[in-house]
């Protein structure tokens, strides 16, 4: 019997091949006999070599990690609408390779035997199963296709992502901006600045006929050679050079190269006489080449949904790891990727002011605070933001309040879209508390600063290590100057903050071992950012806060500063600089290793050499700790 | 012999009975749990009627399509308010079953698994209310309260205000789940066991969690 949930299954399967070649009555009653399976991130679904279900997975929601058990290499990842689980299923045989929920993933299981009889009869549908065994490929019709191969015995260590680049289907524009060929060559530039494209195809009976391009208007108009007035038939080539729509990344590039254009227009059939179909320039090639911070930048800023930012951090944390395979100093590292994930936030802003139906009612500015405002947020973790907007008349203030509530609303949800977890603090933007103008900030500022009890002092570490991501910076300068006068006024608050730098538990016990965690979920690990990255990050804020200087967040760049600032401890502060990064480095490639936060470490599963290294970064903590102990007195004070 | 008069029940309530003679598992992969919810013609338990009744059963994470309830009742109380929420009209849809039909099938489905709801106690309420109206004692089944159970996933810590209870729609962007189907009764229904499913994650991460823990 149907009914509102087997509804909702077919709603989603009918975009999907092969259940979009299956005619609605077929897919209601196969909608019934589905499965709906719920798995936790890095949950187990099926193992390699074992007998396979009698159900094959088509993904709802999240990501599916497939892999191969021996190298623990990751083959491909199935995105929303990709079926896995098929092809051991109709041949019989164990599984070929490992699945496990890469996200927490909602799966529709689809029993074979409900589905067989569907296949037999309909030949697009047993065409559609052929094709996709026969290439190899999980799925030949998926836009995502990235060609990767399924199963295949000979797979090896390279990453798949890279190693198909020739057989790589290219993806292109589909969105095909045109115009006629006698649009006056001022509206052509219109076009394309309001597009932010740099070519524009003309068209005549929907036929391309020419194609005008960035350097055409430098070339041809600019230089004088003729006059604006043109119409876009005097300065377009033609005729264009069309290729057929599957062409593949390699192909694409030798194209380009052989002609040097920096742009094709793909079309039905390959020639210049059926409908254009898409345009492909040279930045999409980029693209599909990949990991360059250069051209991920640009594939962000052209991004107009959130859904689109996600596979580009996707992109971010490959360049990453890459990165960190390379041994690129870890500073430089936590620059690109900030900036890059800088990006994102900025975009995911960019986009939800396009969705307020007004601008802002007075300047505004969205800030990271936490290991994002310091610039130290290399994996995807929390986010944790606050937003400050120039003060009003009281009168309006509840207006323009509840105009910034509600862009933040946006913004945490668009942050969410794209892979930052909420706050379980909520400590964002989106909550009332945190969304103030720039006075009521000072106010609450203040009272922190004025009234440094545990929550007051807690609060001040966090929200202090700020970064603007967006918006007018004279307000966070002004933010700034407010803190540093009101701490002047009350050093008080310093001792309180130092002897709350002091609170972090002991990395190592009395004979030097690691004291791990006691109960929970990360029983006998060791917690590496409480108690070692932790430290370092409170003891600089504290040192930096008391020789007030500005706009400095970054934990290292703060002990760097400070070295220079009183050069009879730069040594000690370089060991801090020194070992916040490796510390850092350590829990990002550890975090990258077990696709989570990298917080908590298995002891056991590192060498001998890795956990040297750690102890060696535990003495500077001891260090910066007995230095702050003795500075600010903190005996003195009574916990 | 003496012995103390018993009422005669139906046999369907019987059957029902007799399922709680076994105990529920502790381990939650093994329990099973049915997700319910009900559209009714407004908030009064006493006056007011349920008109859909729509549950799907979890076990171990896995939801079986084909094996969800859903029924629409038949009934003489109809409210123009209520209608605005979840649209159902006046004795509109087709398949209009009995009350007393509705309550046989119900608990039928039901057996002795462990309830779940978004604020569970008025939608049991509701159809204690109805078993009362066939001279039923009410549920028997354990029963877990999404609107309450997500209080146990956050922070403890001062700076965070607590509500007393959290709506469906604060759970569904908390956690960002879709609202299609919002306000029918097994779309409700599934919202809830994906909110459930997503509190559990959250829960196993600080400790162990059996059944006791939840019902604590």
């Amino acid at each position: 019997m149907k009914n509102t949930i087997s509804e909702r299954v077919a709603d989603f399967l009918k975009n999907f091949p092969p259940f979009n070649l299956l005619i609605k009555k077929e897919l209601q009653s196969l909608s019934q006999e589905v499965v709906i399976v719920y798995q936790e991130k890095n949950s187990t679904i099926f193992n390699e070599d074992t007998t396979p279900h009698t159900i094959f997975y088509i993904v709802h929601k999240g990501a599916v990690a497939l892999r191969k058990t021996t190298n623990n290499e990751i083959i491909d990842i199935c995105d929303e609408g990709d079926i896995f689980g098929l092809r051991p299923l109709m041949a019989n045989e164990n599984y070929k390779l490992e699945a496990k929920a890469h996200e927490e993933t909602i799966l529709y299981g689809i029993p074979l035997d409900a589905f067989k009889p569907y296949a037999k009869k309909n030949e697009a549908v047993s065409t559609f199963l052929m094709e996709s065994f026969a290439s190899n490929t999980r799925n030949p019709y998926s836009k995502s296709h990235k060609g990767k191969l399924y199963g295949n015995e000979t797979v090896d260590t390279i990453n798949p992502e890279v190693k198909l680049l020739d057989l790589q289907p290219v993806k292109y524009s589909k969105k095909i901006i045109s115009c006629s060929e006698d649009t006056p060559v001022k509206k052509v530039a219109q076009i394309m600045t309001k597009n932010r494209i740099g070519s524009i195809l003309i068209l005549k009976d929907d036929l391309p006929i020419g194609i005008v391009t960035d350097k055409d208007l430098r070339n041809k108009i600019i230089t004088g050679k003729h006059p604006i007035t043109s119409t876009a038939s005097a300065i377009m080539s033609s005729p264009v050079i069309t290729y057929p729509k599957n062409l593949t990344v390699t192909q694409a590039q030798m194209a380009m190269m052989k002609s040097s254009i920096s742009h094709l227009c793909l079309t039905q059939d390959g020639t210049v006489n059926t409908k254009a179909v898409g345009i492909l320039s040279k930045h999409d090639v980029m693209v599909s080449l990949g990991d360059n911070p250069a051209v991920l930048v640009k594939a962000i800023k052209r991004t107009t949904k959130y859904k689109q930012i996600k596979p580009i951090r996707k992109s971010i944390m490959h360049l990453l790891q890459g990165y960190l395979d390379e041994n690129i100093p870890m500073g430089l590292i936590s620059k690109i990727i900030s900036e890059l994930n800088d990006a994102c936030i900025k975009q995911v802003i960019t986009i939800s002011l396009k969705k307020m139906k007004v601008p802002p009612p007075t300047e505004f500015a969205w800030m990271a605070i936490g290991s994002q405002g310091r610039g130290e947020q290399m994996l995807h973790t929390d986010q944790d933001n606050f937003l400050v907007f120039n003060d009003v008349p009281e009168s309006d203030l509840p207006k323009v309040t509840k105009y910034f509530l509600k862009l933040a609303k946006h913004v945490t949800k668009g942050l969410h879209t794209i892979g930052y977890e909420y706050c379980p603090a909520e400590m964002m933007a989106s909550n009332p508390k945190w969304c103030l103008s720039l006075q009521e900030w000072k106010n609450m500022i203040s009272h922190w600063i004025i009234n440094p009890g545990p929550d007051e002092i807690l609060m001040s570490s966090i929200f202090f290590d700020y970064s603007i991501s967006y918006g007018n910076r004279d307000l966070v300068n002004t933010l700034s100057d407010h803190i540093f006068d009101t701490t002047k006024k009350y050093p008080l608050f310093l001792l309180h903050l130092a002897n709350g730098a002091l609170q972090n538990p002991s990395p190592s016990g009395f004979f030097r071992s690691f004291l791990v965690e006691q109960d929970g979920q990360h029983k006998d690990f060791f917690d590496l950012k409480s108690r070692a990255l932790m430290p370092l990050v409170d003891a600089a804020r504290v040192l930096i806060l008391s020789h007030s200087v500005k706009s400095i967040s970054n934990t290292w760049e703060r002990y760097e500063k400070l070295a220079e600032i009183e050069p009879n401890n730069s040594e000690i502060y370089l060991a801090c600089s020194y070992a916040t990064k490796a510390l850092l480095k350590f829990r990002t490639k550890q975090g990258l290793l077990h696709h989570d936060s990298g917080r908590f470490i298995a002891l056991d599963k590192l060498s001998k050499e890795e956990k040297i290294k750690l102890k060696r970064t535990f003495k500077t903590v001891k260090e910066i700790q007995e230095l702050i102990t003795v500075r600010y007195n903190v005996n003195n004070l009574l916990r | 012999m003496w012995f103390k008069s018993k009422k005669k029940y139906p046999e369907y309530w019987n059957r029902y009975e007799s399922l709680f003679k076994e105990e529920t598992p502790q381990d939650i992969s093994k329990i099973r749990f049915v997700v319910f919810d009900t559209e009714t013609t407004g908030f009064s338990v006493i006056s007011d009627r349920i008109l859909c009744i729509g549950a799907l059963s979890l076990e171990n994470n896995k939801i079986q399509v084909h094996n969800s309830f859903e029924v629409y009742v038949k009934q003489n109380v109809y409210k123009e308010e209520s209608a605005k929420i979840h649209g159902i009209l006046n004795n509109s849809k087709k398949n209009l079953i009995s009350e007393e039909e509705s309550v046989i099938q119900f608990l039928a489905y039901l057996g002795n698994a462990v309830i779940i709801a978004h604020h569970a106690m008025f939608d049991i309420n509701m159809f204690n209310q109805a078993l009362g109206r066939l001279g039923l004692p009410e549920l028997k089944n354990k029963y877990l309260d999404t609107s309450t159970l997500y209080k146990k996933t956050q922070l403890k810590s001062n700076l965070l205000k607590k509500q007393d209870f959290y709506t469906l729609d604060e759970l569904t962007d908390k956690f960002d789940i879709s609202k299609e189907d919002r306000h029918t009764a097994l779309g409700d229904a599934y919202i809830t066991a994906i909110a459930f499913l997503k509190i559990l994650t959250e829960l196993k991460k600080k400790k162990t969690v059996t059944l006791k823990v939840l019902l604590k």
